[in-house]
């Protein structure tokens, strides 16, 4: 009995060689990049830096956390969620022709190719080259950070899709073939179904993540609650930066919970 | 039987053999118009408008042609910003990754059996992964000056939330079979642990924490707009100097460098599982 675990134990399968020349590769690669720690110097007073922020997010700035009027928290908070939501719609429907053309079951091989890089080169592209590119379209405000929320959302939202493409049942599309169905009705009644749930489920996702990501825009003017949050941190006013942090934070752990919900719902049908 | 059946009774369809069969209306309605309503809001407020589009949307490409063609001599001054945020991207998401291993191992129910305990770690974990990257880029700025630490530290503290949040989930599903006969034979928790749930637990750590790393050297390119170094920082300053050939040359670089690394993480993640 003994001698055949033993046995069994020795003839365990001895991949130790790949392993270790895989930890070296990481290990090397870590200590490679230890060498592009830099600093401009500034730190002295980084410690009193750090208790001053933690000072300013504790103690919040009440007048602007619960101010109604436009310069308030709760105002630019709402218009967050009009640039992430509107943003996520527009980026959800420039996504659903470019996940069709680029689903390899649809299309022919090359055209999905390149479907796929242009995706690829899509995502690529920082949020704040983007933002610039429309302020010339549409000027300074809400309006050009809604544009470049929806493009930033393309590379995701599309890559989903595309999965959800390629998932499809073709079988119920034999069986309403079957039943003489015309292509519409086919489309209504076979493809749809499948793809909406997955769809709306990738589209409550990604417009978490674009609230969670508005903050770029405020980088370059394009509107929402970035903007004030980083000049009030670039002026040391961690009080304001404070409260509308805390105004953040909130709405997105809100938010959060209810699409995840939604989701949970939407996946189990 | 909700409201909504209510106001729009079901469906009655009767069968050949007499019995009757009810179905629901679609709820598609409500949601089409809880959208449309949340979009005219949202049209409202942030000013879109299609017809602007339309008709300056041209606009839109004039930067974009004015990047080609991109100029190639500018490539020399690219290579060391964009190795650097390559070794920031690796350094942070190995960092977080690490750290958020025992701050999982502390959030997940079927490990640690205090609900207090769980549930606060849960909470920073939640509050971490909210706090925007480029929010944090900035702090550490604050606090390690300009340079890569800072931008390091950001994408530490983001990979941190990320994974740690992962991993507690994965660490609930798994077999707690042999973790227990460990315990039984006198191993304490955390030697159980790394005997009983690490090798069960390893191949998922490692596939999301490459995917992680993936992200973040695309998301690393934002972090120089706050001075956290990288790459990011001459995109912003030729952007800024309307050096359009050269800011070409750079998103080139970025996204040949981003496609090299997903395509070797992406191999190595379909070994993994």
């Amino acid at each position: 009995m003994d001698e055949r675990i033993v046995k069994a134990y020795e003839s365990r399968p001895k991949d130790w060689i790949w392993q270790l020349a895989i930890a070296v590769i990481v290990i090397g690669l870590l200590i490679w990049s230890l060498g592009a720690m830099e600093t401009s110097g500034a730190s002295a007073n980084g410690g009193k830096m750090a208790i001053n922020i933690l000072n300013g997010i504790v103690h919040p700035d009440q007048e602007l956390l619960f101010n109604l009027t436009k310069e308030g928290v709760p105002y630019l908070l709402v218009e967050t969620i009009c640039i992430a939501f509107m943003g996520t719609v527009v980026g959800a429907i420039f996504s659903i022709p470019l996940a069709f053309l680029s689903a390899s079951n649809l299309t022919p091989k090359p055209v999905a190719f390149i479907g796929r890089i242009l995706i690829m080169i899509i995502r690529t592209v920082p949020a704040f080259v983007y933002g610039l590119m429309f302020i010339r379209v549409t000027g300074p405000g809400p309006f050009a950070g809604l544009m470049t929320m929806s493009v930033t959302s393309i590379g995701m939202v599309s890559k989903m899709y595309i999965e959800a493409i390629e998932d499809l049942d073709t079988k119920i599309l034999e069986s309403l073939d079957a039943m003489g169905c015309s292509t519409w009705q086919k489309i209504l009644h076979g493809i749809l179904p499948q793809l909406m749930p997955n769809f709306a489920s990738t589209a409550i996702y990604r417009f978490d993540i674009n609230l969670r990501d508005a903050t770029v825009l405020g980088l370059v003017g394009a509107g929402g609650i970035g903007a004030p949050l980083i000049f009030a941190m670039n002026a040391y006013r961690w009080n304001e930066a404070g409260s509308i942090l805390i105004g953040l934070v909130v709405l997105v752990l809100i938010v959060e919970w209810i699409s995840t919900k939604i989701r949970v719902k939407l996946t189990r049908g | 039987m909700s409201i909504y059946d209510k106001i729009f009774p079901p469906k009655k369809y009767t069968l050949d053999n007499g019995k009757t069969v009810e179905q629901k209306r679609s709820r598609a309605p409500i949601y089409v118009i809880l959208v449309l309503l949340m979009s005219y809001v949202s049209i409202r407020v942030t000013g879109f408008d299609p017809a602007t589009l339309a008709k300056r949307g041209n606009q839109f490409f004039v930067i974009l042609s004015r990047m080609f063609p991109p100029e190639y001599g500018y490539f020399s001054n690219i290579v060391n910003p964009i190795l650097d945020t390559v070794k920031m991207s690796l350094l942070g998401s190995a960092l977080g990754s690490i750290i958020c291993l025992p701050f999982a191992m502390l959030a997940s129910t079927n490990i640690c059996k205090n609900r207090i305990v769980v549930a606060a770690m849960r909470l920073i974990f939640s509050i971490v992964r909210t706090l925007p990257t480029l929010v944090s880029a900035l702090i550490a700025t604050f606090i390690f000056g300009l340079g890569t630490i800072a931008g390091t530290t950001a994408i530490a503290i983001f990979s941190f939330s990320y994974i740690g949040k992962i991993m507690y989930e994965e660490i609930e599903t798994v077999d707690m079979g042999a973790f227990e006969a460990m315990e039984a034979m006198g191993f304490n928790r955390t030697e159980a642990f790394i005997h009983a749930i690490v090798p069960q637990v390893m191949p998922a750590f490692l596939s999301n924490s490459l995917y992680n790393f993936e992200g973040n050297v695309r998301y690393a390119a934002v972090l120089g707009y706050v001075g956290a170094g990288g790459i990011g920082l001459i995109l912003n300053e030729q952007l800024g100097w309307r050096e359009y050939p050269n800011v070409g040359m750079i998103l080139l670089v970025l996204f040949v460098t981003v496609f090299i690394i997903e395509s070797v993480s992406r191999y190595a993640r379909k070994k993994l599982v």
